[in-house]
């Protein structure tokens, strides 16, 4: 499973269809294919958001991706996964996040889509930073909804 | 020598994205401490925060986990991609 590029930390943009193709690409047992994809939203916290700021830690974020994914292969019989996340500036409605994952039958690839990006969001070493239309900046906090999310996939 | 890592929130409020420390501390805590001398934004920020997440060559760490010569050392607030 390593010559395709399964986890990608880039600044463009990308394109759900070709990229959900290219994960199923030479798997004629696929079944399912879920996707998420995440998106900036306009407002936060009851504030305005003109742009959103994307910064992460090289080598750790590719490490962290990569085992949140082999641990959902580990868990749910599937066939292939994908997890795209953007860095840099983004504005409302832009695209963040892609997960997509293909397995056999639908219950697991939607568990596993669920599950990757519920520890995406509490694991990888991701951080944003919001500006306002005032020019002011804020770094966004943690959400405790999070830490719970995460916490209905423990074992 | 031990390179250390600020990131986001940390690497404002502290002023620097990295530096090289000199590898005399054993543990994460050792160095948090020696780092916390530095002023009250150091002792807020890696001391006395509760949420402070810690990295030690790309892997969750711990304040007791040990450190030698050559390691790189990650400090950062809670996670907020997605």
């Amino acid at each position: 499973m390593s010559e395709f590029p399964y986890v990608k930390i880039q600044e463009e943009d990308f394109d759900l269809t070709s990229e959900v193709a290219a994960l199923r690409k030479g798997h004629k047992d696929i079944g399912a294919v879920v996707s998420f994809v995440g998106t900036v939203r306009d407002i936060n916290e009851g504030d305005e958001v003109s742009i959103l700021e994307l910064e992460h830690y090289p080598e750790m974020t590719e490490k962290a991706l990569e085992k949140i994914r082999l641990e959902a292969h580990q868990r749910w019989e599937l066939e292939s996964s994908l997890i795209i996340h953007r860095i840099g500036k983004m504005y409302p409605t832009d695209q963040i996040v892609l997960v997509a994952v293909s397995s056999r039958h639908r219950e697991n690839a939607f568990y596993a889509s669920h599950f990757i990006m519920d520890y995406l969001k509490t694991n990888a070493p991701f951080w944003k930073k919001e500006t306002f239309p005032d020019g002011e900046e804020r770094w966004v906090d943690a959400r405790v909804t999070d830490k719970e999310a995460e916490k209905r996939w423990m074992k | 020598m031990v390179n250390v890592l600020y990131f986001a929130s940390f690497r404002e409020m502290l002023g620097k994205a990295n530096e090289q420390i000199d590898a005399e501390h054993s543990t994460v805590e050792c160095l948090i401490e020696s780092l916390a001398t530095r002023g009250e934004n150091w002792q807020k920020a890696l001391l006395e925060n509760k949420n402070l997440q810690i990295a030690v060559n790309h892997d969750v760490a711990q304040r007791d986990t040990q450190i030698k010569s050559g390691d790189e050392v990650a400090f950062f607030p809670p996670v907020t991609g997605g």
